[in-house]
């Protein structure tokens, strides 16, 4: 029993431009997902849509989105929203932009918890410090009481981290929580949030366009492509037999260190003129 | 290099705080400490030099203009006038200007056409004539000459916070506090409004300068309150008839004006450079 299911779903601008083609997707409980394809194949797009933060000019035009056994879209927009704050909770992309620059780190933790959650002050303290020592930031209460510009981007990563399992949702979409931070960090911010959803059992869906970052990390993967979903498997057979040839292009692109000389791979023109005609036929 | 600077944007904020605070202070123990009653006409002794002029008298520091009214009086009771209509004017055209910005800029939409458009037809309107337009239909008085000031300055409040809002209704951590369920307008209080709050303090302080000018020049063009009263607008008008018998007449009122605007703007400068949090 899959705790998220997408069936069919159609994003389109205003204009009738199609920005994700009936997509369909499962997370199960307690499973890590990643969603990969190249900039632009609209994987942010299925983020934002099931969390009801698609940009204006964006509509979901049809489709399902089951969340836990409800139909999130048959929802009144209020009760939708309700809904996702018990059980959702996003690691966005740009730890910069994502938290509040005018107020303190604590409030911002913590406004969840008292003003949808109806925790008191007092518990939902304890428990903002609880996870920040979780995620391994020494003096938990002084940088609760910091600003986020007196705070490095890892910092505020990890940060957005712990407030995104502050509520114990059942399901997090991490939207590229890596790609703002550089090298080093990125692997520390890796192995926190799998730690993280090890000891919380939390279903994550992992957008990412690193193939790498998705062997280490999850269980299975769906790859899209200019807004439809090519392929769908467990991590496991799809590196070692991607079916669809554009999973294999993709997989194929991925730079190697064992052998400088091979050059770079881009996924071929071939490739990508048979996923187009596939499309136009089915 | 960036203490020096911090130090000068210290300077700055003290020194138009303490002038501006004074100047409160003057508005209101006005009847104590004016010399004499700035209603007073002396005939006799009109057109008197300040102190240290030869020919002056010693009761009147600042001179007499040309009906034998008191200048350091009228500019002491002047302030009374110029720093009601600098609050009030400026607090509710902010008031006002702002909350139809960040409306129009955090739910975009139909709100945000209308007000918009809004703006810009009130834009075309030439501002001074237009107040006088205004004044001209309610009559003058201090209630109208604010009510001008805010019908016509608010465009300058709207206009730029509904872009600041824009530009952080953009922000993922507002993404973020739609996800964990905080709706619409709990988001623009909470999220937006304390990052578009310093320019909203920065604006509010240019706003209370600009009330003080536009008082000045409605006055100057005899359409504030009447003549009798000591405004600093009609202190300058009433000087500039005899500005080569008694400078001192236009000049005194012109300083306190300089001063008080510059003042206005650079608390603004000020207040900013302490409160925002990226900038700090």
């Amino acid at each position: 029993m899959s705790y998220l299911t997408i069936r069919n779903l159609c994003v389109g601008l205003k204009d009738g431009t199609p920005l994700l083609r009936n997509v369909s997707l499962e997370v199960a409980a307690g499973e890590v997902r990643g969603l990969v394809g190249e900039s632009g194949a609209g994987k942010s797009m299925i983020g934002k849509a099931i969390l009801g933060i698609l940009p204006k000019a964006a509509k979901i035009t049809s489709g399902q989105i089951v969340l836990d056994g409800t139909d999130l879209l048959a929802l009144p927009p209020a009760q939708r929203r309700v809904k996702v704050g018990a059980t959702c909770a996003l690691i966005p992309q740009d730890p910069l932009t994502a938290l509040n620059p005018s107020r303190r780190i604590g409030p911002q933790m913590t406004d969840r918890l008292v003003d949808i959650l109806g925790w008191t002050r007092a518990a939902a303290d304890t428990r903002a410090l609880t996870l920040l020592q979780e995620v391994q930031i020494t003096d938990p209460a002084r940088v609760l009481r910091q600003y986020p510009h007196e705070l490095s981007g890892g910092m505020r990563q990890r940060i957005l981290i712990a407030s995104a399992f502050a509520a114990e949702p059942k399901l997090i979409i991490a939207d590229e929580p890596t790609t703002a931070l550089d090298v080093t960090v990125q692997k520390q911010i890796l192995k926190l949030i799998a730690g993280l959803q090890a000891r919380h059992g939390t279903a994550l869906l992992f957008i990412t366009h690193d193939l790498g970052v998705v062997s280490k990390v999850c269980q299975s993967l769906s790859v899209l492509y200019s807004g439809k979903v090519v392929e769908d498997a467990d991590v496991k057979t799809f590196f070692r037999t991607p079916k669809h040839p554009y999973s294999a292009a993709l997989l194929a692109a991925t730079p190697r260190y064992t052998d400088p000389s091979a050059g770079l791979h881009p996924v071929p023109e071939a490739v990508i003129a048979a996923v187009r005609a596939e499309e136009e036929h089915g | 290099m960036a203490d020096a600077g911090q130090k000068r944007a210290g300077l700055r904020l003290w020194l138009s705080a303490l002038w501006l605070l004074l100047l409160v202070l003057t508005a209101i123990f006005a009847p104590v400490l004016a010399p004499k009653n700035p209603l007073e006409q002396d005939l006799m002794s009109g057109r008197l030099p300040p102190f240290w002029v030869a020919g002056a008298d010693p009761g009147f520091l600042l001179g007499t203009d040309s009906l034998g009214r008191d200048v350091l009086s009228r500019i002491i009771f002047g302030s009374r006038i110029a720093l009601s209509v600098a609050l009030i004017a400026g607090a509710s055209t902010c008031v006002i200007g702002a909350s139809l910005g960040l409306v129009a800029g955090f739910y975009r939409g139909w709100v945000d056409i209308i007000v918009s458009r809004l703006i810009d037809i009130w834009m075309a309107f030439p501002p001074v004539l237009f107040s006088i337009l205004l004044i001209a239909v309610i009559g003058p008085g201090l209630v109208s000459i604010i009510l001008a000031i805010v019908v016509i300055d608010w465009t300058r409040f709207a206009r730029v916070i509904r872009a600041e809002a824009m530009a952080q209704g953009a922000m993922d951590y507002v993404a973020s506090a739609r996800v964990a369920g905080r709706g619409r307008f709990g988001t623009m209080l909470r999220e937006i409004l304390p990052n578009v709050l310093p320019i909203i303090v920065v604006l509010l302080t240019l706003e209370m300068g600009i009330a003080v000018i536009v008082e000045a020049i409605l006055s100057f063009v005899n359409l504030s309150i009447s003549t009798d009263d000591p405004t600093w607008g009609g202190m300058i008008s009433e000087g500039r008839q005899s500005i080569h018998q008694a400078w001192w007449v236009l000049v005194f009122p012109l300083i306190t004006l300089f001063l008080t605007v510059l003042s206005f703007s650079q608390l603004g400068e000020g207040l900013k450079d302490r409160f925002d949090p990226v900038l700090r």
